[in-house]
């Protein structure tokens, strides 16, 4: 009999769990408001004739500094990328920290830094923030939350309810470099590999994209916790239809897959922090790709999947690379504790 | 039959079942250490994490979430217990070492694969004299059940998949003599979807000869095995009667520490009672691992039991059946 008297790690892990709480515990005792279109990260909101984008995160990644990122670069990108694929600008964000006692103040120093570089990367402005500081025992060395607003672009029609039958889902990358290069800092797991994080704004991707190809475009999300097994879990139920991928298609960066082998963990639920998820109408695809390609961080762009009839009981099924068959489930929720 | 939970993940992760002709079936057996460990063992290791003086349990990541009669080692750090996910048995030393004002527990269990480490890690612990680091032991030998499972003669297997890690272990000589007294074919193979089908295809090969050998398609697993990994493991270990679920006692099928190694018993360092335990009713995780009963065959699987809400442990181990078949399909039964 599971304990569903206290939270477990696995709530937060962005899997079943932690849809459970959200649509269970959270949302009920919040009066349920309406989420739009089946966005989970963000919200929009009109305003006058714009659209805003108004999305909020929190950050607990551990180690706080780990090959190609920390913390507050992640809070940033995060949040940008939360954006993006609401097909928004970023236009401004605030950066609230919750800093244990006794945290090595260049360090905090460095993180900001990062932050900050990040923010004028992206092009998008920490306006507003605020500092708290725990006692030493309450928590890791720093909790960072989030809150972005963006503007939502006219050519953005996004949602669950205009994908359709054989629409092509494309993946802009290999999957699991974050989840990775986080995991071979941890104390206890000691092994030592190039892969660095792909912690990278999505921003010139999702705009390129909804440039040139606006309505064609009908669904966008970035594989964070939970991975591509995660989104096209969410792809299938938001949309009641089947989902095929082929394994075989997917961008593979062979550090992260022997990494994850060896670890034994599932790269399909491997948290990624710079890739893109885009589903598009069938005769935008191929130009879809060759779009997103000429963006060094797209170079491996690739037609992974098609979506399918409606059903019953929508399934994600994967095409091995021996031709065999099987499922995708959505990922429970503990694979990596602390992963972003 | 395969008799290894990375056999299982594999088969299932890449959908060979699928492509296979009707007359061909691939069973499970007792690969998958977790979910052949006694409940009892899993009670015992809540005792200690619910100590007043806390003890580290450092445990592998499988038996976190198994449940015990009153909850899992996930359920009790919830609740405050020190839990540990360890990679490696020398992490959980490194443990000990970190924290000489604690007593640190590793649960030992696994099959001849994690074995030697668990006895690398004693003799590092016996070399640094280290008074708060002791095992709880439930290794497992593969060979004696594949044997029990034989004997039972009621069984629907016609030839063994064996473990690719085990037999770089142990050597494929090892399944010899089973492979002759009970005229099974036993043919060792590694892990990516090319090398099982190669090791069915011998097996395949075998019964239409007529013949009963064992080999190996697995470039890493020799006949003689690893014999620095063997030999560590008669320094430390002494086989011994084993309670496998849904099997019953093995005779010389599980591994228990040697006389000068029993200082690092958990059990006896903590006096652990003797646990009796129950499977949940109705759970036919014992049958899923001798074989005789598909996943989906079992009255729980997808409704009451689930990787979320796990009854038994076939259904929570990464490398259970049933955990496979919810996570891969076949969800019913017919092909993929």
């Amino acid at each position: 009999m599971t304990d569903k008297e206290h939270i477990q790690l696995a709530h937060g892990g962005g899997g079943e769990l932690t849809a459970e709480l959200v649509e269970g515990v959270i949302l009920p005792a919040l009066g349920g408001p309406q989420r739009p279109g089946g966005l989970t990260d963000g919200a929009i909101v009109p305003v006058g004739g714009v659209k805003f984008a108004f999305t909020t995160d929190g950050y607990v990644v551990r180690p706080l500094e780990f090959p190609g990122g920390d913390i507050g670069k992640l809070a940033v990108i995060g949040t940008v990328n939360d954006l993006a694929v609401m097909g928004a600008r970023p236009l401004v964000m605030s950066l609230s920290l919750v800093i244990r006692e006794g945290l090595e103040i260049a360090l905090l120093g460095r993180l900001l830094k990062s932050a900050g570089r990040a923010a004028r990367e992206a092009g998008v402005s920490i306006v507003t923030g605020d500092t708290k500081v725990v006692e030493r025992d309450a928590s890791d060395g720093l909790v960072v939350t989030t809150a972005g607003i963006g503007v939502v672009s006219d050519k953005a029609a996004l949602g669950f309810h205009r994908v359709t039958a054989g629409d092509r889902i494309i993946l802009s990358g290999p999957l699991g470099e974050h989840a990775l290069a986080v995991m071979s800092q941890r104390r206890g797991l000691g092994f030592s590999s190039d892969l660095v994080s792909d912690c990278a704004s999505l921003a010139p991707l999702t705009a390129s994209l909804l440039e040139s190809f606006g309505e064609d475009v009908h669904f966008m999300r970035d594989p964070t916790r939970g991975g591509l097994a995660a989104v096209l879990a969410d792809l299938a139920e938001g949309t009641g239809r089947n989902v095929e991928v082929l394994e075989a298609a997917i961008p593979v960066n062979r550090a992260a897959r022997a990494a994850a082998e060896m670890l034994g963990l599932d790269l399909l639920a491997a948290a990624n922090e710079g890739k893109l998820i885009a589903v598009v109408a069938a005769s935008a695809a191929e130009r879809a790709v060759e779009t997103l390609a000429r963006h060094d961080m797209a170079a491996h762009a690739s037609v992974i999947g098609t979506v399918g009839e409606s059903s019953d009981n929508p399934l994600v099924e994967l095409l091995t690379p021996i031709g065999g068959r099987r499922i995708v489930q959505r990922p429970y929720g503990e694979e990596l504790p602390r992963i972003c | 039959m395969e008799v290894c939970g990375t056999h299982t993940m594999a088969i299932a992760r890449s959908g060979i079942r699928s492509l296979l002709p009707e007359s061909l079936e691939l069973i499970s057996g007792p690969g998958c250490p977790v979910c052949v460990t006694e409940a009892s063992y899993l009670d015992g290791a809540l005792l200690l994490a619910g100590r007043a003086d806390s003890p580290i349990i450092a445990t592998y990541g499988d038996m976190v979430r198994v449940p015990g009669s009153s909850g899992s080692l996930a359920e009790a750090r919830a609740r405050g217990a020190r839990v540990e996910v360890v990679y490696s048995s020398q992490k959980a030393v490194e443990l000990a070492e970190a924290n000489p004002d604690r007593q640190v527990v590793f649960l030992a269990v696994g099959f001849e694969t994690t074995a030697p480490g668990t006895a690398l890690a004693l003799r590092r612990a016996r070399d640094e004299k280290l008074a708060n680091f002791s095992v709880l032991v439930a290794h497992k030998l593969i060979p004696p059940a594949m044997r029990a499972l034989l004997e039972a003669g009621d069984d629907r297997i016609d030839g063994f998949l064996c473990p690719g890690h085990v037999s770089v272990i142990i050597g494929y000589e090892a399944y010899a003599e089973l492979a002759r007294n009970y005229r099974r074919p036993c043919v060792v193979a590694g892990f990516d979807p090319l090398q099982i089908l190669s090791g069915v295809e011998a097996i395949l090969e075998q019964l239409a000869e007529g013949k009963a050998e064992a080999a190996s398609v697995y470039p890493s697993a020799g006949r003689r095995g690893n014999p620095e990994a063997l030999k560590l493991l008669e320094e430390v270990f002494v086989p011994c009667e084993s309670a496998w679920r849904g099997i019953g006692t093995i005779p010389g099928s599980g591994l228990a520490l040697g006389e000068l190694w029993r200082e690092f018993d958990a059990e006896k360092r903590f006096g652990l009672p003797k646990i009796e335990s129950h499977d949940p009713p109705l759970c036919r995780c014992g049958e899923v691992i001798r074989g005789r009963c598909q996943p989906w065959e079992c009255g729980l699987f997808g409704k009451r039991c689930t990787p979320r809400d796990p009854v038994g442990p076939c259904m929570v181990s990464s490398e259970g059946a049933c955990a496979a078949a919810y996570k891969y399909g076949p969800l019913r039964p017919g092909r993929g």
